[in-house]
């Protein structure tokens, strides 16, 4: 009920955190020694950090250093996988996520993802944005036309589709439709939008247009995209993470998380430095 | 390096395979080509709209057929409205559902070994379990249950391959708006997947209506002079009106039989065809 | 799964009374099939030998022709002659075995009469022959399958040593789809020993121990379809034709089952 509250209170534009004193509902992810298995296989161990609020936080690393996985610990997308074992807590606006207490599908509407390739569904642009509004039992006609508008607006594909609402999803461009799954997220007024890296599949101008959209997003939402683009991770993100898995045997770690310009020019450890400056992978 | 001569058998070796394989291929297409061919060049000249409208006469030596089409879409009907619920749900529970174990690998293993079972075997077993353990007795719903389980497997087959062609993604971006996994399954995987779900279940029940054996025990009978009226009674259908013409009817008028063939032919690969025009069609729309 | 025990069950309860007063043994080696005189003889081996020769005679025509086709389908056909080629195969699963029974009546019979001289086209080879050209499709298919499943690669690698189009698939090709084409064969099989109606119309139905491919015989499928219509039910003849298609169940299941077994490890093997 919290959610759906604050949900609310942000879409008519009045400050969250006023409103709630003791849980601020604005986004910000706890990590406290996360640890991730699959069966046998220990893939993250011992991962601690803050992720603050309305900010963009970037996950880096060599790819199968676990930062997916650890994206995906935040909206308990792992449960779907079977098999993953995840230890320590995480806790979202002071509230645990990694327990029994919280029903993923309830999570999930509170922390929404994009995929690294755009994966409309297979309807029309309308009910592809409406998809998680209708979910949460959202039927106005009224009012999915107005979070269809919105939504669109935020992920900047409303000027070019708004004429073709009704159009198949799968007629638009690569890049379009990653927007489109941008704002299909957006439409649930989630606190935070995960992404895996969301550019990895589109040429570069899509790609531009993607950084700009998430640049616009972060007054709104809290931001969590993992990439293995060091510019893209330098451009966009206030906050760096760079995560490593140094060798097969063992899990990967946290090495080092900071402010983004600071870890680019500054970073604390050797290994950072390396892999920013193209040792790794 | 090959010598000139070893690489001039080499492109014997390939010319004669190339033909010996080739005329197995064209053998097959001729045979194909023959059966259809033959049909029709027999059963046209018995095709008109009287042919069509009439009942049997003379044991079904002269009239029509109606009758015989009217039970054969019955049971059909019939089948499906059996086979494709129970088929289409089976599919799901164990692409979707079923835990990924030993269990689950035996009845896979079961259901395509059910695909297996001679129609025979099935008629006795209608007439056991739904003739006369049930009490049903011979009827159009005793032949539709049985023609439903010789039809399942393929329901369900069909239905487990068009899941498995759904993406992954699609499926987690679903759950990752909030869906639960039934919602998932309802809003975006089954719809995307109908077509192949539909077209594979209409291509089982084209073959169940071409089926003889399976409704030789279980309702079929040689002549009726009403047309069905309920699913209790027993029903004439197309290929036991063409056994039972061959076998049982001395002087069977050669022209009608095949009429009948031609009609039970085109039927089933007339619907056969369109509805695997249709999913062709609707995968162009939908290309992952 | 439900259904597939049911029907093994169904089939052993109603076959119970056969089983107890004539016995499997004797019923399985008894030669003679009588089951109207009284008391009626079930000797079922004339059936059985029935079955096995129309079904060997049928993949005599039907593995050269299937495997064959299916080689050429895979490997030396493409685009749309290939989809035409699998088109027609897909027809010809689709044809009514009643209605390759028909065939078989106007066309083969008289054919088999003329060509070998004998006083009545109703003949094993006959019957054989019509089943041979149903189970094409299912060898073709299932062949096609696995030779499609040969990783691309593999050929590319053959060809890369400047083998023939013809080398890599006899070298490569098809010993790696091997065990696929095997089933294949499997999978016609016993689709040709289930088959009824057609067998039924074409194999003139004489219960004997059949001399020669040009005798009559009457297969296990054939005679089930032929007296069940005709017997007491819950009588011992009842119960006998039960116990020839729990027979009939036991054989097929066990063909399926091999060939599935191998589809499964070669499907596994492809994997990644």
């Amino acid at each position: 009920m919290v959610t759906l509250a604050a949900a609310d209170a942000r879409a008519h534009g009045a400050p969250v955190a006023a409103e709630q004193e003791d849980l601020p509902a604005e986004g910000s992810f706890s990590l406290r020694d996360v640890s991730v298995a699959y069966g046998r296989d220990r893939v993250i161990e011992g991962v601690s950090m803050d992720i603050p609020p309305h900010a963009v936080t970037a996950l880096i690393g060599p790819s199968g250093c676990g930062k997916s996985t650890l994206l995906r610990c935040l909206n308990r997308m792992n449960d779907e996988l079977g098999n993953v074992r995840v230890g320590g807590h995480i806790t979202l606006d002071g509230q645990d996520i990694t327990g029994k207490a919280i029903d993923p599908v309830d999570l999930r509407m509170r922390v929404g993802q994009v995929f690294q390739r755009p994966n409309p569904f297979p309807m029309t642009i309308f009910d592809n944005v409406v998809y998680g509004p209708r979910t949460q039992g959202i039927r106005g006609r009224d009012e999915l036309q107005a979070l269809v508008e919105e939504s669109l607006r935020s992920a900047a594909l409303w000027e070019e589709v708004k004429k073709s609402l009704k159009k198949h999803a799968f007629e638009l461009s690569g890049g379009q439709q990653q927007r489109l799954c941008i704002a299909r997220a957006l439409a649930t007024k989630p606190e935070v939008i995960l992404m895996d890296e969301p550019a990895s599949a589109l040429d570069p101008i899509s790609t531009q247009q993607i950084e700009d959209t998430i640049a616009s997003l972060k007054d709104d939402v809290t931001i969590v995209i993992v990439t293995h683009n060091m510019q893209q991770a330098a451009r966009i993100s206030d906050r760096t993470a760079f995560m490593l898995r140094e060798s097969l045997e063992e899990p990967a770690h946290l090495i080092e998380v900071g402010e983004t310009r600071k870890m680019f020019t500054n970073p604390d450890d050797a290994r950072t430095e390396s892999y920013i400056t193209g040792r790794f992978g | 390096m090959m010598t000139p001569s070893r690489r001039r058998k080499a492109r014997i070796a390939e010319t004669t395979a190339r033909m010996l394989l080739g005329s197995m291929a064209l053998i097959v297409v001729g045979i194909a080509l023959f059966v259809v061919g033959y049909i029709v060049y027999r059963g046209a000249g018995a095709l008109d709209w009287q042919f069509l409208t009439d009942v049997p006469r003379n044991r079904g030596r002269e009239g029509g057929i109606f009758p015989v089409v009217i039970g054969t879409v019955w049971v059909v009907g019939g089948t499906a409205a059996f086979a494709l619920p129970v088929g289409i749900l089976a599919g799901v529970y164990l692409s979707e559902y079923a835990p990924k174990g030993f269990a689950t690998r035996a009845v896979r293993l079961a259901i395509t070994n059910m695909a297996g079972v001679p129609s025979i075997v099935y008629g006795l077993f209608g007439l056991a379990a739904f003739v006369l353990l049930a009490g049903i007795g011979r009827s159009i719903l005793a032949a539709a249950l049985t023609l439903a389980c010789m039809t399942l497997p393929v329901v369900i087959t069909a239905t487990e391959e068009a899941l498995r062609q759904i993406p992954q993604d699609l499926r987690q971006a679903s759950l990752a708006l909030g869906a639960t996994k039934f919602r998932m399954i309802r809003t975006v995987v089954l719809p995307a997947a109908a077509p192949g779900i539909i077209t594979g279940s209409i291509l089982g029940l084209a073959r169940a209506a071409g089926e003889t054996a399976p409704i030789l025990f279980t309702g079929a009978v040689f002549q009726m002079r009403r047309i069905p009226d309920s699913p209790l009674s027993q029903f004439m259908a197309l290929p036991y009106h063409i056994y039972t013409q061959v076998t049982s009817v001395p002087e069977w008028n050669p022209d009608l039989v095949w009429g009948t063939a031609l009609v039970l032919v085109g039927g089933v690969s007339l619907v056969s065809v369109a509805a695997a025009t249709w999913r062709a069609f609707q995968r162009r729309k939908i290309a992952w | 799964m439900v259904i597939l025990a049911a029907i093994a069950l169904f089939l052993a309860i109603n076959a119970i009374r056969a089983l107890r007063e004539a016995g499997l043994d004797t019923m399985l080696s008894g030669t003679l099939w009588y089951p109207t005189s009284d008391p009626g003889k079930f000797g079922m081996l004339p059936l059985v030998l029935g079955s096995l020769l129309v079904t060997g005679i049928a993949l005599l025509v039907s593995i050269p022709v299937g495997v064959g086709a299916a080689v050429y389908i895979s490997e030396f056909s493409r685009g749309a002659v290939k989809d035409v080629l699998k088109s027609i195969i897909e027809f010809m699963a689709a044809v009514p075995s009643v209605v390759y029974g028909l065939i078989g009546v106007a066309v083969l019979i008289p054919l088999v009469k003329d060509v070998f001289s004998l006083p009545s086209g109703l003949t094993a080879l006959t019957g054989g022959l019509i089943l041979g050209v149903m189970s094409i499709p299912t060898i073709v298919s299932i062949s096609e399958d696995a030779l499609h499943a040969v990783p691309m690669d593999l050929r590319q690698g053959s060809a890369a040593l400047g083998n023939t189009r013809w080398q890599t698939t006899f070298k490569v090709t098809v010993p790696s789809a091997g065990s696929g084409i095997f089933a294949a064969m499997m999978l016609g099989l016993g689709r040709a020993i289930g088959e009824t109606i057609a067998v039924l119309m074409l194999t003139g139905n004489a219960a004997v121990i059949p001399d020669s491919v040009f005798e009559s015989v009457r297969t296990m499928t054939g005679t089930i379809a032929a007296e069940m219509g005709e017997v007491v039910q819950g009588g011992l003849h009842y119960s006998v034709l039960f116990t020839v298609g729990l027979v009939l169940f036991v054989i097929t299941f066990g063909v399926n089952l091999a060939a599935d077994l191998v589809l499964e490890r070669q499907r596994k093997r492809w994997r990644r």
